[in-house]
């Protein structure tokens, strides 16, 4: 392991590469997730996934540069996902109450 | 001097009438329409008190119109005494109009609407005389013809009317063109199309001895003047044209839009001057119009249409003039003429209404004792435009043949010979009217007094206008330094002889229709293929027809319309645009499955597309 991984790993603290290694996987989790998963939670979760990878991106790129403003963004990120979990879950509730269903393919009603 | 309220009390009146006129009554509809031309009218009045002399041209400038690079078109009005005469002339004849027409046209529909028309004629026309740049005079002059199309075409249910009011709008589409392309020339020629720059410089420019640019610049203002004023070749729809109400002959297509390109060759006379080709031309052209409508005008048994011929003729007699280089004998007759056909138009219409809408002179007849004011007003009328010794029409004809005979001895006797046959024909149709045996079924009543009255204040113009009003020695500032000066006063010798014409087309017509009245048919069967001539006047409608017409017409229809506008761009351009589009969203249709999961899977597809490119071109900058 130690042969193939850069010696800056151990030498140093954490390395910035290593944040954003972290925040692409997490990405492409959450893509995978919603691309693939049927059941409307998990896909509701794959998009926070995203948004937090991206979060997570925001940070580091602003720790590299010094300044503030990807922080600032990432808050912005962090209240309008708190919010859209919000909404989003009512929904869900209410397609649930009102289907009987959690799967996406069947909530279909506003096709055609 | 506030010339701008000369034109706006009109258009005014338009605007009220035309706006309000479902709702308002007759009564009030006349008086806005009488009492707009009437406050104009007095607007006139005042301003050339106001003026004074007048020697020198008096300018007001509005506002800039067109600016563009060097060239600066203004909304200017300009009074000189050209300008004054024919405002007075078209105002006051107007007034005297309108007032007649409220009677003639009391019992018609649409009575809002004609004096809509008829008041914005005036404004149009005002427009026309005062404006001071040739741009400014060209909105006047296709208002005019605008107005005149609506009011040709104002029985618009019948058939004959409107393709008449379509005939005059073409032609003077015709004649536009010409102007159009001469006010083109004298900008890159002038750089300015105002009247005082333009002219200012045309008088530094030397005589043009062959054809050059001026020669070409009037030339093509005569293309344009020959369209307006129905001269040769584009006469055509002037006969037409008494489809419209006979008021709006009388002021329209008789007083004063058709003396518009008189008013345009006499205001362009700096031009003329250096142009000799031109004013032969002008003249020729002129001559041969007033030698063949009053040809044709012999034999036309409709009472309008004879003085429709009479009406091209005489117009060909000012163009005669102007071609001479006697401008003011040219605006003379203007004046003089529209005095007198403006009279003899509204006592046709009288006797038209009289005789409940015929127009025929062989089913009329034996008028004078049913209709008497009307036969007054007409008699005098005639002998006005026959050329009476001391009546208004003597003294501009004098002068015009005068002219005439100063130019070239031909012209003088071809002139001559048309001044009797105006006798003649003009005669011809007061002698058919009023004399003899009624010949018609309907019974003959005397107009309104509000359609006498006004006949009789014609009638005294008629008489005394020539006398009254000097109008080329009037003109005289205005072409100072433009004409050459010095005609010499044609002796007593030359009167009597220009006299002469009048008096014996008035004997001869006598003669042959009241002293032994089978004669003319005699004549006519005796002279049958020359009758038969110039009954179809002279077959030019039908050889236009066939030449111009047909050939454009069954061009458009084949080429214009099935091959461009059914094939290329119905068929090309516009089912071709709309049928891609439809395959397109055909295409793009299939995207859009309503799976979820596709929208993402494309928003994923798209962004690797986009991070790939970045990459390939070496990043952000």
């Amino acid at each position: 392991m130690r042969e193939i991984l850069p010696q800056e790993l151990f030498t140093q603290a954490v390395p910035q590469a290593a944040y954003l290694i972290l925040s692409a996987i997490l990405f492409t989790i959450g893509i995978a997730a919603f691309l693939f998963r049927r059941n409307i939670i998990t896909v509701f979760m794959a998009i926070e996934l995203m948004l937090n990878a991206v979060n997570l991106s925001f940070v580091t790129f602003s720790n590299q540069f010094g300044k503030v403003d990807g922080q600032i963004f990432s808050f912005f990120v962090m209240v309008v996902a708190a919010a859209e979990a919000a909404v989003g879950l009512a929904i869900i509730l209410m397609v649930f109450r009102n289907k009987a269903t959690l799967q996406i393919d069947d909530i279909d009603s506003l096709k055609n | 001097m506030q010339l701008w309220l000369i034109p706006i009390l009109p258009l005014a009146g338009a605007a009220i009438n035309g706006l309000t006129g479902r709702r308002t009554s007759k009564s009030l509809q006349s008086a806005v329409a009488i009492g707009s031309v009437l406050l104009s009218f007095l607007w006139v009045v005042k301003t050339l008190l106001g003026l004074g002399a007048l020697e020198e041209r008096y300018v007001e400038h509005y506002f800039t119109w067109i600016a563009s690079g060097s060239l600066s078109i203004g909304v200017d009005f300009a009074v000189d005494r050209l300008t004054a005469v024919m405002l007075c002339v078209v105002t006051g004849i107007g007034t005297l109009i309108h007032i007649y027409a409220t009677g003639y046209m009391h019992e018609e529909e649409g009575y809002y609407r004609f004096f809509s028309y008829l008041n914005l004629f005036m404004f149009f026309m005002l427009v026309l005389v005062l404006g001071a740049n040739f741009l400014l005079l060209f909105v006047g002059w296709e208002g005019v013809g605008l107005c005149s199309y609506l009011l040709i075409g104002f029985y618009f249910q019948k058939r004959s009317a409107t393709d008449a009011g379509k005939k005059a709008f073409i032609v003077n589409r015709i004649g536009d063109f010409g102007f159009s392309l001469a006010m083109f020339l004298i900008v890159v020629l002038f750089g300015s199309l105002d009247f005082g720059i333009v002219f200012e410089k045309a008088k530094a420019l030397p005589v043009e001895a062959s054809a050059g640019m001026i020669t070409a610049i009037c030339l093509l203002l005569l293309v344009g003047a020959t369209g307006k004023s129905a001269q040769i070749p584009l006469y055509v729809w002037l006969p037409d044209a008494m489809e419209g109400p006979t008021p709006v002959s009388a002021l329209i297509h008789a007083a004063t839009m058709v003396t518009a390109g008189v008013y345009m060759c006499a205001r362009s006379a700096a031009l003329f001057m250096k142009a000799p080709i031109a004013m032969e031309a002008v003249a020729v052209i002129g001559l041969l119009t007033a030698v063949m409508a009053a040809t044709i005008g012999l034999v036309q048994n409709d009472i309008k249409k004879v003085y429709a011929y009479s009406t091209v003729s005489q117009l060909g007699f000012m163009f005669l003039a102007v071609g001479c280089g006697a401008f003011g004998a040219g605006i003379y007759h203007v004046v003089t003429h529209a005095f007198f056909k403006a009279l003899l138009f509204l006592g046709a219409g009288s006797v038209i209404h009289a005789c409940h809408h015929e127009q025929d002179m062989r089913h009329m007849g034996g008028l004078r004792k049913k209709i008497p004011h009307t036969f007054n007003v007409l008699l005098i009328a005639a002998l006005a435009i026959a050329g009476f010794p001391m009546m208004s029409g003597w003294w501009s004809k004098e002068d015009i043949l005068g002219a005439a005979m100063h130019h070239h001895a031909w012209m003088y006797w071809a002139a001559w010979v048309t001044a009797g046959m105006t006798a003649f024909y003009v005669f011809r149709s007061i002698f058919l009217t009023f004399f003899g045996e009624y010949k018609g079924h309907a019974h003959p009543h005397e107009s309104p007094w509000v359609m006498i009255g006004p006949l009789y204040v014609l009638a005294i113009l008629s008489v005394v206008g020539g006398w009254l009003f000097r109008i080329p020695h009037l003109l005289e500032p205005v072409f100072k330094g433009i004409v050459p000066e010095g005609h010499s006063e044609h002796s007593m010798a030359d009167m009597i002889l220009g006299t002469a014409p009048g008096l014996i087309g008035i004997a001869l017509a006598y003669v042959v229709y009241v002293a032994s009245p089978g004669m003319a048919d005699s004549i006519k069967s005796s002279f049958q293929g020359l009758y038969n001539l110039l009954l179809n006047k002279y077959y030019v409608d039908e050889a236009y027809d066939a030449t111009i017409v047909h050939p454009i017409e069954r061009s458009s229809r084949n080429f214009l319309w099935k091959v461009m506008d059914a094939g290329v761009i119905d068929n090309g351009i516009v089912h071709g645009f709309s049928g891609g589009a439809q395959n397109l969203g055909n295409l793009l249709r299939r995207m859009q499955g309503g799976e979820i999961r596709n929208y993402g899977a494309w928003v994923v597809i798209g962004a690797i597309f986009v991070l790939g490119a970045f990459t390939v071109l070496g990043g952000t900058k």
